[in-house]
């Protein structure tokens, strides 16, 4: 169950079985989604699945989670998304409302997106089997144009940038799955990236490095996993990292790290110090951007690892998620 | 964050700080327990060694009360819940805690019905809402938590539910306080007492230290000014020779302790004639069972329990880290064998055990130092 | 089927067996046990079993483990207390500008000793 949270099962599942066997050819590190060229034109191309329990929750459902998560594997690529494919893998007895729900939920962010959903596929399992629903979707995008995210340049120096408060979606769905007697005024976060990564590219392209979308595992699973691939340090600023005081609050009443939670509408950003200002003042004018931060620098040490630094010059290493804090998140 | 907040202002943070290397004799290396789990926790969370000075050394004590149960125990509560139809529903420490045959949530990914609860009402909760099973609590903690196991068995019993039982496994501070004095490898010059268990045993369970010991001890919160604080009170009384016992976290703790929180306690629960720790063997009178009148919601007499002792593994330094008298990272195994990923003991899983504060806050920066310097 | 609560917390990181303070907003009419309490903006049910002695009123705040009310905090206690932690500094850096005006103190190499002001 640990392998699918991803955190470091799961990336020792990707990089243990997966990679050596169905991409032996593929020399970087692991990323999103793939480019490739056809007949002369680039392109990218990603596929994801989504599993959440419970299907509909504050701020959205399954069905908008699998649209804008394809459209932002694409943005956090550098790829604009032209057109999607979807499955569904269905539990008997899911009620037929519920479905057409979702159909209607996707087909209404698609549109939000600007994104098509050209082909599809159904499958239906026995009760018990599916959580409800299962979806699974493959996005195709066309490259935007001035940005050329390569890793490789990373250096010390560069600025870690988060496009807006941290936590809201992980937090949602474990307050909606009502075990808990816990209430709060909070939504999902589940939006398209592609607006504000757009303005991104404009303000600041050629100094954008790296980007990610940090769902499962949360902002600590992708900064390591950027350490890693970079051999460099990142080092935080806890106090600069925006959160909503109920994911605050939240995380201290269950002893839950916000970092290690799962986001649906937020990206993070390596960038060159030149442009890491008119990056984060772009963003911040656009509506869903006022709360982007710079929240972090690359830093020669500590090496391979993240490091948060408190208030008062007190730190703590942290790591990927191990094992599974809150199951079927998204 | 109210009465949060304030007590992490950085300002004051700094200027407590400085006052403390003030008063710090520089001629003297102090060592000072912490016997909490949570202060453990707090230190590294919060960086404060990097604020004191390097005469003064922080040790820390057996206040974990997950990591103070012999594996057996956690045998023991395996083995119940076993059985058809019964939940085990434990706090979330609990949940990676190894056992001989693996942690709760291993055992729950080869079928076993396992659910975390945020409190002992929770558990009794679902016990309520699943009339068909038998919902199986596995109590663990100190005087600060067994109150309220304590209060949800009188609810239990007068609500007659029938198909809900607690595995005691509640331990008490002072025994265990008392265990590292008499231990001949600590030599210790002061105490940091442990904050919330004195919500509700009070400061008077405390006079014996300063008495027969003549160690100063100071009762103190979790955050950053208030265990810079007591820091600071406790230097002042040995500057001054005194040894006294001292309520730091004053908002919070009333010095006779809370009456209708002991009286729970004494209703329910009755002091076992000894019980064995981690790292500290069999100590007299230091943990509870329950009393006859509640031997209805005992686990252990409702079910057969293995009670087999299981030493941890040779290797393993488990009780010399609890004790204080080696650091996590001067165990064998810590780091290699020993990780958050396949601990061998439950100090490396526990939010409170030492182990696993320190290999995430201070060992990979370590490791990192090292290997920085070994490039050189 | 099942309900799958896996809240298990990465290690080292839950603050389960810690203790948090809450604001009362309102306690339960059919049960006085029973309180709504508000942790930075997000509320929860309280049991306050334990504080049958001294119970608390909608606005006290009051320290929460495990779901439990374990004690009334006192604003008045933590107050004192910050005003002592500021004191603090303050004599320190009263201090530190007397000495400053180098009224004859060991600091100065080149003091004028007759000026013999003492610096406490």
């Amino acid at each position: 169950m640990a392998h699918g949270a991803g955190g470091k099962s799961s990336r020792r599942l990707v990089e243990g079985l997966f990679a050596p066997l169905l991409y032996p050819d593929s020399a970087g590190p692991l990323t999103d989604a793939a480019q490739l060229s056809i007949e002369g034109t680039r392109i990218a191309v990603t596929t994801d699945s989504f599993v959440v329990k419970p299907l509909q929750f504050p701020g959205g459902s399954i069905g908008e989670l699998a649209v804008n998560g394809t459209v932002n594997d694409l943005a956090v690529s550098g790829a604009r998304a032209e057109v999607m494919t979807v499955t569904y893998i269905l539990e008997a007895g899911l009620a037929t409302e519920v479905l057409e729900a979702e159909v209607r939920a996707m087909a209404s962010a698609a549109q939000r997106a600007g994104v098509q959903i050209v082909s599809g596929d159904t499958k239906v399992v026995e009760h018990g089997k599916a959580d409800g629903m299962y979806i699974t979707t493959t996005g195709i995008g066309s490259l935007i144009h001035g940005m050329k995210i390569d890793p490789g340049l990373i250096r010390p120096g560069d600025k870690v940038l988060v496009s807006g408060p941290i936590g809201d979606h992980g937090v949602t769905i474990l307050l909606a799955r009502g075990e808990l007697d816990l209430e709060a005024e909070l939504t999902s976060d589940t939006r398209s990236v592609l607006p504000l990564v757009e303005v991104l590219a404009e303000a600041s392209g050629p100094g954008i490095r790296w980007m990610r979308d940090p769902t499962r595992g949360g902002v600590a699973t992708s900064l390591n996993e950027l350490a890693r691939d970079c051999g460099l340090g990142i080092v935080i600023d806890e106090d600069a990292i925006p959160m909503h005081d109920a994911v605050r609050g939240a995380c201290e009443l269950l002893g839950l790290d916000p970092l290690h939670i799962a986001n649906e509408g937020q990206f993070l950003a390596v960038i060159a110090p030149e442009y890491s200002d008119a990056a984060v003042n772009a963003l911040n004018l656009l509506p869903g951007g006022e709360d982007a931060r710079i929240i972090g620098t690359v830093c020669e040490h500590p090496a391979a690892a993240v490091l948060v630094m408190t208030s008062y010059g007190g730190s703590r290493i942290i790591d990927m998620l191990v094992g599974d804090p809150l199951p079927r998140i998204c | 964050m109210k009465f949060v907040d304030e007590f992490r202002e950085r300002e004051l943070v700094t200027r407590t700080a400085e006052e403390i290397r003030r008063l710090a004799d520089p001629a003297r290396h102090y060592r000072f327990m912490e016997v909490c789990g949570g202060h453990t926790h707090a230190i590294y969370r919060f960086g404060l060694k990097d604020l004191l000075p390097e005469n003064i050394e922080l040790i820390h004590g057996p206040g974990c009360p997950v990591c103070v149960l012999p594996m057996g125990r956690i045998d023991d509560g395996l083995a119940i819940a076993q059985q058809d139809g019964v939940i085990f529903a434990a706090f979330g420490d609990m949940m990676r805690v190894p056992g001989t045959t693996g942690s709760p949530l291993e055992h729950k990914a080869r079928g076993m019905d396992v659910r975390i609860v945020y409190s002992p009402s929770d558990a009794l909760k679902l016990a309520r809402g699943n009339p068909d099973k038998h919902v199986m609590f596995f109590a663990i903690g100190f005087e600060t938590t067994a109150p309220s196991t304590a209060l949800t068995l009188m609810r239990a019993r007068a609500q007659d539910v029938r198909n809900f039982s607690v595995f005691c496994n509640h331990v008490t501070i002072i025994p265990a306080i008392r265990a590292i004095l008499d231990s001949p490898d600590m030599r210790l010059d002061a105490f940091i007492g442990p904050g919330h268990v004195s919500t509700v045993i009070g400061c008077r369970p405390y006079e014996w230290i300063v008495k027969e010991e003549r160690k100063p001890i100071v009762i103190s919160g979790f955050e950053p000014l208030d265990m810079l604080q007591s820091i600071v009170m406790l230097l002042r009384q040995l500057q001054s020779g005194e040894a006294k016992v001292e309520n730091q976290y004053r908002r919070v703790v009333p010095w006779e302790g809370n009456r209708a929180a002991l009286k729970a306690m004494a209703e329910v629960f009755q002091l076992r004639p000894y019980f064995e720790w981690r790292g500290l063997g069999f100590i007299s009178q230091s943990a509870l069972r329950m009393r006859d009148a509640f031997a209805k919601w005992d686990a252990e007499q409702r079910f057969e329990v293995p009670g087999v002792r299981v030493t941890d593994p040779k290797a393993a330094q488990c009780g010399e880290v609890l004790k204080g008298v080696l650091k996590p990272h001067q165990c064998k195994l810590f780091g290699h064998e020993c990780t958050p990923e396949h601990p061998i003991g439950a100090l490396m899983v526990s939010s409170e055990g030492s182990c696993a504060a320190y290999y995430n806050y201070e060992h990979r920066k370590t490791a990192t130092a090292t290997m920085l310097s070994q490039a050189v | 089927m099942n309900d799958e609560n896996e809240l298990a917390a990465p290690p080292g990181e839950c603050h389960m067996c810690l203790a948090i303070p809450g604001r009362i907003i309102e306690i339960s009419t059919d049960n006085p046990d029973s309180a709504l309490v508000d942790v930075v903006s997000v509320r929860r049910r309280v049991d306050l079993g334990l504080l049958q002695d001294d119970r608390p009123q909608p606005g006290d705040w009051v320290l929460i483990h495990v779901g439990f009310a374990m004690s009334k905090i006192s604003e008045e206690d933590a107050n004192d207390q910050m005003q002592t932690l500021r004191m603090l500094g303050e004599s320190e850096a009263a201090l530190q500008e007397v000495k400053g005006y180098g009224l004859g103190d060991e600091d100065n190499g080149t003091s004028t000793s007759s000026q013999g002001e003492k610096t406490t």
